[in-house]
C-alpha cells in the first residue's frame, strides 16, 4: 500500500460514508443545529461583495464538475471544436476567479469585522481555509495544466466512477502533478467536514419553495370529531 | 364558510402610559439569551416618530408586506418564488443590526474591582455582540417622549398625507404632541413572513391563529425578516434561526394572558377570541386600498349569529371557543362598537391585533386652550365633535396608521369615543343627560346603553373581563411535554438541543 492508495482510495471510502451518515443523522435528529448561520444582520456590505460572487461562482463551477462526471461525452463532443473549448475554459476560469475573489472577501470579512469575528467559530475558519485552498489550486490547475475540461473526462471521470462502482483504481490519478492531487484531495477533506460544519446548509437548498402554497396553516392535532368536514 | 378561531389582542391607545412594562415583561420571559438581546417582540414607540427598527414603515426601503398588482392580484413586495431563491446568498432587503441598535450592557464588575481612589468607579457600556466598550448611539426606544421634536417626528412616514402647514404646526414647541403605540407581532391572517419563507418553516396555527417559526425547519435564509412589514420577525445571530413573538402560547395554553397583556400597567390590553371566515382571506386581502378596513372586518364573524355558530361547529371549532368568542372583549371593540382598527391595513397582511386610536391628544387641543375657540366650556364637547379635523394629532396621521389613509373609520371611532365622554361627563358632573348630548351620541352612531357598556369595559373592566381565554385542550397542545422556560437560557425557545453557535 502506497501513499496514493491511502489518499485516493482509503480516504474517499472513509469520508464519503461518514459524510452521508453523519449528515443524515444531523438533519434528522439534530435539525435545530442546521442553519446557514447567516451573519448578514451583523455586516452587510462586505457580505454583498463576498457571498454573491463566492456562491454563484462556486455553485456554477461545481455544476461544471458534475456535468463532466455525469455526461463526459457531451463535454468531449463540445470540446471537439477549438473555439468552443476556449470558450468553456475561459468561462470556467472566470467563474473560478469570481468565486475566489468572493471567498477572499469572505475570509477578509471574517478577520476584519469585529462583529462577525465575535460569532466566528473555529469551524467557520476551517471551512473557509479549505475552500480557499480548493479555489486557489483549482484556478492554478486551470491555468497551468490546460485544458482541464478535456483531461478531466479522461482521468477523473473514470477514477470517480471506479470509486462509485466499488472497483477502485487509484492508480488512475497516481501520475498527476501534486497541485492537481492537492485540489482533489482537498475536496475529500471538505467532504469530511461537511456534516460537522455549516456546509450542511448546501443540501437544505429549499427548492420546494418553487411550488409550495404561499400560506401554511397547520392544525396542531386535529380533533378526531368530524375531521372529514374539513379539508 | 370555513370558520376558524383567532386569539386576538386589542390595544386601547387612549390608555397607554408609555411605561414599557409590557416590553420588559416580554424581554424577561423570552428574549434575554445571547443573540436575541436586540429583539423586542413587544416594543412601545412614541409617535410621531420613526419607531423600532428605525423607519420600519418605509416599505420602499424594506420591501415588507403585499402589493396589489394591476390585475388585482396579490404579490409579495419582497420577491417572486424564483427571485426568493436567487437572493438566498444575500438578502438585499434585510435590516442591519444598526437599524435596530447594537445591544449593550455595562461592565458592572468594574464597580467592585476598581481600586480605592478619589473618583466614583463607573461601569462602562459594552457591546453585547463583541464585548468591547462602545458609545451607545441608539436603542429600541431612543426617541422615547422626544417624538414631538423635529429630529425624530419629521421623518415619520405617516406624516406624508398631512398638509404642510399642519406639519409645520406640529413642530412648534407649544403644539408638540405625541402618543404611544405598543406593538407585537400581529399574527396576521395573510402573513407575508409565512409566504416568504423558502423552507416553509413558518406557519399559522389553525386552532388559535398564532404564527410560529418552526426552528427545526428554519435554515436561517432570513427572508421572513425582510418580508414582515411590521419587522416583527428577527434573526438570532447566535442560533442562526428566525425568532418572533409567540403570543405567549405556553401561557395561553394554561389559561393565562400573554405576558405583555398580563403585566400592562395601563390596562390597555384586551385579549379574546374572534371567529373569522378563512375562505374570505384571499379576496379580503386584495380589494382596492379604500375598502381594506371594511373587507377585513367583514371576514370577522358575529359569534352570536346562530348560522355562524353552526358553521363554526361544522368547521371543527371547539364549543368552548365559540362560547368564548361570544364574550370576547376584542369583538366588542372591533365589530360591535367599531372603534378598534388594524395597524396599517395597506400592508394587506390582515393584521389581527387591533388599536383604538388615541383621543386624548385631540381633546387637549381645546382643553389646553392652545387652539381654543371662543366657546363656553359647556359647549366644547359639541364643538370638538364638529371639529375633529382640527385635532392636535392630525386625523390624517392616524388614518395613515390605522386605515390605509381613509379618514372615515378613524373619524367615526373618535367621534363615538368623544360622544361617550360627553355623555359620561354630563351624567357624572350634572347628574343628568340633556337631549343635546343624547343627540350627539346618536349622531356618532351610539346609544345610551352602548355608551354605558363602552365606558364600563374601557375603564372598570376586571381582569376576567379583559382577558377571556378559553380552555385549550391537551390534544391541541404541542409544547406540553417540554418546558420552554426551563430551557430558554440554554437552547432557544423550548427546544432541548444546543444551537450551532
Ligand atoms: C446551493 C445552495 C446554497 C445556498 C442556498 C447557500 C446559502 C448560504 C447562506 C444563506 C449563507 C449565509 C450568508 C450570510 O452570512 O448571510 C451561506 C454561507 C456560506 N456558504 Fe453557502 N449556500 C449554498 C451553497 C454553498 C456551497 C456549494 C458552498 C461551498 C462549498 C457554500 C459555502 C458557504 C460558506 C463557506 C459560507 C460562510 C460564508 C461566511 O464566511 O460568512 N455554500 N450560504
Ligand atoms: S405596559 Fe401597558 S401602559 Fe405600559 S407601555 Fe405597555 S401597553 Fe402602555
Amino acid at each position: 500500500m502506497n501513499w496514493n492508495t491511502i489518499l485516493f482510495l482509503l480516504v474517499p471510502y472513509a469520508v464519503v460514508p461518514l459524510a452521508v451518515v453523519a449528515s443524515a443523522y444531523r438533519l434528522l435528529y439534530r435539525p435545530y443545529t442546521v442553519s446557514s448561520l447567516s451573519s448578514q444582520i451583523l455586516e452587510s456590505r462586505k457580505l454583498f461583495w463576498g457571498s454573491i460572487s463566492f456562491h454563484y461562482g462556486l455553485v456554477l463551477v461545481l455544476t461544471g464538475h458534475l456535468v463532466a462526471l455525469l455526461l463526459p461525452r457531451t463535454i468531449t463532443l463540445w470540446n471537439a471544436e477549438p473555439m468552443r473549448l476556449y470558450l468553456l475554459e475561459a468561462t470556467g476560469l472566470a467563474l473560478g476567479l469570481w468565486a475566489l475573489a468572493g471567498g477572499a472577501v469572505l475570509a477578509w470579512r471574517r478577520y476584519s469585522d469585529p462583529r462577525v469575528r465575535a460569532v466566528t467559530k473555529p469551524a467557520d475558519v476551517l471551512v473557509l481555509v479549505l475552500l480557499v485552498i480548493s479555489m486557489v489550486t483549482g484556478v492554478l490547475t486551470a491555468t497551468l495544466y490546460s485544458f482541464g475540461s478535456s483531461w478531466f473526462t479522461a482521468v477523473f471521470t473514470p477514477y470517480l466512477w471506479s470509486l462509485a462502482t466499488l472497483r477502485p483504481r487509484p492508480d488512475l490519478v497516481a501520475d498527476l502533478p501534486w497541485l492537481v492531487k492537492l485540489h482533489a484531495f482537498n475536496f475529500f477533506l471538505l467532504v469530511a467536514t461537511f456534516p460537522f460544519t455549516r456546509l450542511v446548509h448546501i443540501v437544505t437548498l429549499p427548492l420546494g419553495y418553487l411550488y409550495r402554497p404561499w400560506q401554511l396553516v397547520i392544525w396542531v392535532r386535529r380533533p378526531p370529531r368530524d375531521s372529514a368536514a374539513r379539508r | 364558510m370555513n370558520v376558524r378561531a383567532h386569539m386576538s389582542m386589542m390595544f386601547h391607545l387612549d390608555k397607554c402610559l408609555g411605561c414599557h412594562t409590557c416590553s420588559v415583561a416580554c424581554k424577561n420571559l423570552w428574549t434575554d439569551p445571547r443573540g436575541s438581546e436586540y429583539m423586542w417582540w413587544n416594543n412601545v414607540e412614541t409617535r410621531p416618530g420613526t419607531g423600532y427598527p428605525t423607519l420600519w414603515e418605509d416599505q420602499e426601503h424594506f420591501h415588507g408586506g403585499w402589493v396589489r398588482t394591476r390585475a388585482g392580484e396579490l404579490k409579495l413586495r419582497l420577491h417572486s418564488r424564483v427571485k426568493g431563491l436567487a437572493n438566498l446568498f444575500y438578502n438585499p432587503s434585510l435590516p442591519a443590526i444598526d437599524d435596530y441598535y447594537e445591544p449593550f450592557t455595562f461592565r458592572y464588575q468594574d464597580l467592585f474591582d476598581a481600586p480605592a481612589g478619589t473618583d466614583q468607579p463607573t461601569a462602562i457600556p459594552i457591546s453585547q455582540i463583541t464585548g468591547e466598550p462602545i458609545d451607545i448611539v441608539s436603542g429600541p426606544n431612543w426617541d422615547d417622549d422626544l417624538a414631538g421634536s423635529a429630529i425624530y417626528a419629521r421623518n415619520d412616514p405617516n406624516l406624508e398625507a398631512v398638509a404642510p402647514h399642519v406639519r409645520a404646526q406640529l413642530e412648534e414647541v407649544e403644539r408638540v404632541v405625541f402618543t404611544y403605540v405598543p406593538r407585537i407581532c400581529n399574527h396576521c391572517l395573510n402573513p407575508a413572513c409565512v409566504a416568504a419563507c423558502p423552507s416553509g418553516a413558518i406557519y399559522k396555527r389553525a386552532e388559535d391563529g398564532v404564527v410560529l417559526v418552526n426552528d427545526t425547519k428554519c435554515r436561517g435564509w432570513r427572508m421572513c425578516v425582510a418580508a414582515c412589514p411590521y419587522k416583527k420577525v428577527y434573526n438570532n445571530w447566535t442560533t442562526g434561526k428566525s425568532e418572533k413573538c409567540i403570543l405567549c402560547f405556553p401561557r395561553l395554553e394554561t389559561g393565562q394572558a400573554p405576558g405583555c397583556a398580563h403585566s400592562c400597567v395601563g390596562r390597555i390590553r384586551y385579549v379574546g377570541v374572534l371567529l373569522y371566515d378563512a375562505d374570505k382571506i384571499p379576496s379580503a386581502a386584495s380589494v382596492p386600498a379604500g375598502d381594506l378596513v371594511h373587507s377585513q372586518l367583514s371576514a370577522i364573524l358575529d359569534p352570536h349569529d346562530p348560522k355562524v355558530v353552526a358553521a363554526a361547529e361544522a368547521s371543527g371549532v371547539d364549543p368552548g371557543w365559540i362560547e368564548a368568542a361570544g364574550r370576547s372583549p376584542v369583538y366588542r371593540f372591533v365589530k360591535e362598537w367599531g372603534i378598534a382598527l388594524p395597524l396599517h391595513p395597506e400592508y394587506r397582511t390582515m393584521a389581527m391585533m387591533f388599536y383604538v386610536p388615541p383621543l386624548s391628544p385631540l381633546m387637549s387641543t381645546y382643553e389646553d386652550g392652545l387652539a381654543a375657540p371662543d366657546v363656553h366650556p359647556a359647549h366644547t364637547d359639541f364643538d370638538l365633535s364638529a371639529d375633529l379635523d382640527r385635532a392636535r394629532l392630525p386625523i390624517e396621521y392616524l388614518a395613515n396608521m390605522f386605515s390605509a389613509g381613509d379618514v372615515k373609520p378613524v373619524r367615526a371611532a373618535l367621534a363615538k369615543m368623544m360622544a361617550v365622554r360627553a355623555f359620561k361627563r354630563r351624567e357624572s358632573v350634572e347628574g343628568s343627560v340633556d337631549e343635546a348630548t343624547l343627540e350627539l351620541l346618536h349622531r356618532a352612531g351610539s346609544s345610551a346603553r352602548e355608551a354605558e357598556e363602552m365606558y364600563r369595559l374601557t375603564t372598570l373592566a376586571s381582569f376576567q373581563e379583559r382577558f377571556v381565554i378559553p380552555k385549550y385542550h391537551r390534544e391541541t397542545q404541542i409544547e406540553g411535554h417540554v418546558d420552554p422556560l426551563a430551557h430558554k437560557g440554554s437552547a432557544g425557545r423550548g427546544y432541548l438541543q444546543a444551537s450551532e453557535r
